[in-house]
C-alpha cells in the first residue's frame, strides 16, 4: 500500500464510510460525558454563578472555528500546489462546518456577554476579529460556489483561504495585543490553566466531542462532493447500481 | 451534585435563558448540519436521470 493510497477519491470514499459511524459514536459518548461533567460535577463559579457553564460549548466552538480555518487553508493550498483533487474537496467540505462553529462561538459569546458584561455585542478586538472569520468562511464558500469550473474554483478558494489565514493569529493574540473586554486565555500550552480541574476536564472533553463531530460531518460532506465530482467515473456508476 | 431539584437545574441560578439559549442553538445546528449533508449525499448517490425526473 502506497502512502497516497487514500488520496484516491474512491479509496477515501470507502475508508471514510467505515470511519464515520465511529466518529458519531465518539461524538455522542464524549458529549454526554462532557455535559455530565460540566453540569453535574464542575462546581458553581464564585463570581459568575451558573452563567459560566456556557464555557463548555463556547470555548470548544471558538477553538474549532480557528483550527478548522487553518486546516481548510492547509488542504486548499495542498490541493492547489500539488493538484491533489481530494485535498481540494476536503477544504471545500470543511468550510461550512467551520462557519457553523464560528457562528456558534459568536452566538454563545453573546449569550454569555449579556449576563456578565451587560451587552450582547461590543466592538472589541476579539469579537470583531472572530466576526471577520465568519465573513472569511462565507466569502470562501460564496466564491468557490460561484465558479462553475471545479479546478478554477479550488484555486481561487485556496488563494482567498491562504490570505485570510492571517486573521487566525490576530484572533488568538487579540486579547494580548489590545485592551479587550474579552478575557485573556485561561488555558495555554505555556502556563498552568487558570481554572478548576473539573471545569478544565469538562471543557477538554467537550472539545474532543467537537473534534469527533467535525471529522464525522466533514467526511460525510467530502463523500458527497466526491460523488458529485466523480459522477462520470465507472466506480461511481457501479456504486449507484447497488442502490435499490 | 449541584442541583437540589429539576427546577433548580432548569433555572441555572437565574441564568437559564442564557445557558439554555446557548446549548439549544448548538444542539439545533449540530443536528441540522449532518441532516443537510446526508441529504446532499443521498442526492449525489442517485442516478442523474432520477434527479431530472424529480426536479
Amino acid at each position: 500500500m502506497r502512502f497516497f493510497t487514500f488520496a484516491a477519491p474512491s479509496r477515501f470514499y470507502a475508508l471514510s464510510g467505515v470511519l464515520i459511524p465511529w466518529f458519531w459514536l465518539a461524538t455522542v459518548c464524549l458529549t454526554v460525558l462532557g455535559l455530565y461533567l460540566g453540569f453535574f460535577v464542575a462546581p458553581t463559579d464564585a463570581t459568575q454563578g451558573e452563567a459560566y457553564r456556557i464555557i463548555f460549548i463556547h470555548v470548544p466552538a471558538a477553538w474549532m472555528s480557528m483550527v478548522l480555518y487553518l486546516v481548510m487553508a492547509g488542504w486548499a493550498v495542498v490541493g492547489w500546489a500539488f493538484k491533489a483533487r481530494l485535498a481540494s474537496m476536503v477544504a471545500r467540505a470543511i468550510a461550512p462546518t467551520g462557519a457553523m462553529f464560528t457562528f456558534l462561538a459568536l452566538w454563545t459569546g453573546a449569550f454569555w456577554g449579556k449576563p456578565t458584561w451587560g451587552a450582547w455585542w461590543v466592538w472589541d478586538a476579539r469579537l470583531t476579529s472572530e466576526l471577520i472569520l465568519l465573513f472569511l468562511y462565507l466569502g470562501y464558500i460564496a466564491l468557490t460556489e460561484s465558479i462553475d469550473d471545479d479546478r478554477r474554483a479550488d484555486s481561487a478558494g485556496a488563494l482567498v483561504a491562504l490570505v485570510g489565514a492571517i486573521n487566525v493569529p490576530i484572533i488568538y493574540f487579540s486579547v494580548r495585543w489590545w485592551n479587550t473586554l474579552h478575557q485573556g486565555a485561561s488555558v495555554s500550552i505555556a502556563a498552568a490553566p487558570k481554572m478548576a480541574e473539573t471545569m478544565l476536564t469538562a471543557m477538554l472533553v467537550m472539545t474532543f466531542a467537537c473534534w469527533a463531530y467535525a471529522f464525522a460531518v466533514v467526511f460525510m460532506r467530502t463523500r458527497a462532493i466526491v460523488l458529485e465530482r466523480e459522477a462520470h467515473t465507472d466506480w461511481v456508476k457501479a456504486l449507484r447500481e447497488d442502490v435499490p | 451534585m449541584n442541583w437540589g431539584s429539576a427546577n433548580d437545574f432548569f433555572a441555572m441560578g437565574g441564568y437559564g435563558l442564557y445557558v439554555w439559549g446557548s446549548y439549544a442553538v448548538a444542539l439545533a445546528l449540530m443536528v441540522l448540519e449532518p441532516g443537510l449533508v446526508s441529504l446532499r449525499h443521498r442526492r449525489a448517490r442517485r442516478h442523474p436521470d432520477d434527479q431530472d425526473a424529480q426536479e
